[in-house]
């Protein structure tokens, strides 16, 4: 399988204080971690290609790290998490279906046990797509109050053969989150969704 | 504080590869980004000063977080720029105001030097307006190599009552910058243009 050809990173970090309610005492933030590759599958449909989510490991294992770092180095603050890709117009979405599992694992191994599935989104499109990364609580996908989302992007990629993978951890709980159902403090962590 | 901030965003891009080319060291840079409450939102008042107050606050803060967001002492930064945003209900004077009276002298505070002008862009906008920051060598304008522009946008800002303060800064000029004029190792850094 093809080496990973990084041309780009990107890591973006938001602080969100309040949103018009009164100011959180311990800001939200969200961290997204992005990299452009190139596609080794553009310009031609291929049947095998999934041996190249092996060699998206170590990628997707440095970028949840980078996130974690950009969140202050301890893993124990992260309680949301998401992932997603964007696949440049001479690839196809399946290569950006290659990023399920390098991605997902890469945040469970450097999170320890998170238990939730990595809630995900995918598309095809041109340099400065932006993607709106889905985000649910990384032990119980029904935690309500960290369901969220980060708008994430690059204005010149994805070129026609490349990847923008990404990757995003977010600190807590919508920043004035008031619309019921579970919570963070009931969650059992048997079954990844309550 | 004077200003009243409901998020601060950073972003830190990487290029490795530029057209093929393996660039080694990558170049890299940072944007940190303030949204702000607009003080004068939806009236014509005519002193400013309290916007060129914020602009001071925001000249350190913002300068602070890219160099932190960068990781790099403050005195490696080679060059910067700077640009807001005014939500739809402020006027561009706004924008001018915390830009240019005050914000530039903790900037080159921050950085220890910076005898040239910082380029600047502003204009008015709504949610998600791309900031296109323009880039210069932060002791000689006219060093060629450093020309240059970075993208910033925050999906969900400037509200109508709101102004997006952005400072960039770099460790680096373009990535296969080729096109001659003065090159940093020719600087006099006598008036901040050679």
């Amino acid at each position: 399988m093809p080496e990973v050809q990084i041309r780009k990173k990107l890591t973006a970090v938001e602080e969100i204080f309040h949103e018009g309610g009164p100011a959180s005492p311990v800001p939200l933030r969200r961290a997204a971690a992005l990299a452009v590759i190139h596609n080794p599958f553009a310009g031609a449909y291929v049947q095998e290609i999934a041996g190249f989510m092996d060699d998206l490991k170590p990628l997707g294992l440095e970028m949840a790290r980078s996130l974690v770092a950009a969140l202050g180095g301890d893993a124990k603050v992260v309680e949301g998490y998401g992932k997603g890709a964007i696949v440049g117009a001479a690839g196809e979405l399946e290569h950006g279906a290659l990023w399920h599992v390098p991605g997902g694992y890469a945040m469970r191994e450097i999170l320890g046990d998170a238990k939730a599935i990595v809630a995900s989104t995918k598309k095809v499109g041109g340099p400065g797509t932006r993607l709106d990364v889905p985000i649910t609580h990384i032990n119980a996908s029904y935690v309500r109050s960290h369901f969220d989302a980060m708008e994430v992007g690059l204005a010149d990629a994805p070129r026609a053969d490349e990847i923008v993978l990404a990757l995003v951890m977010t600190t807590g709980p919508r920043v004035h989150a008031r619309v019921g159902g579970l919570k963070a403090s009931e969650i059992k962590g048997e079954d990844g969704l309550r | 504080m004077k200003a009243t901030i409901r998020k601060i965003v950073t972003f830190v891009e990487e290029t490795r590869i530029e057209m093929g080319k393996i660039i080694d060291p990558p170049t890299r840079r940072a944007a940190a980004v303030a949204v702000i409450e607009n003080p004068y939102a939806g009236k014509y008042v005519e002193d400013l000063a309290e916007l060129m107050t914020i602009g001071e606050e925001l000249g350190e803060l913002l300068t602070l977080r890219a160099v932190a967001a960068l990781g790099i002492p403050a005195t490696s930064v080679e060059s910067y720029g700077k640009a807001a945003a005014v939500g739809e209900d402020g006027e561009l004077e706004h924008a001018a105001a915390i830009l240019h009276p005050k914000l530039g002298t903790p900037v080159r505070r921050v950085l220890g030097k910076g005898a040239a002008l910082i380029p600047s862009s502003k204009k008015r906008g709504g949610m998600g307006v791309v900031l296109d920051l323009p880039l210069g060598h932060k002791d000689a304008a006219f060093v060629r190599s450093h020309f240059d522009g970075m993208e910033v946008r925050i999906n969900d800002a400037p509200r109508a009552n709101e102004i997006v303060v952005a400072v960039a800064i770099t460790d680096s000029g373009r990535p296969l910058a080729r096109v001659g004029g003065l090159t940093k190792d020719q600087i006099k850094g006598e008036d901040g243009l050679r």
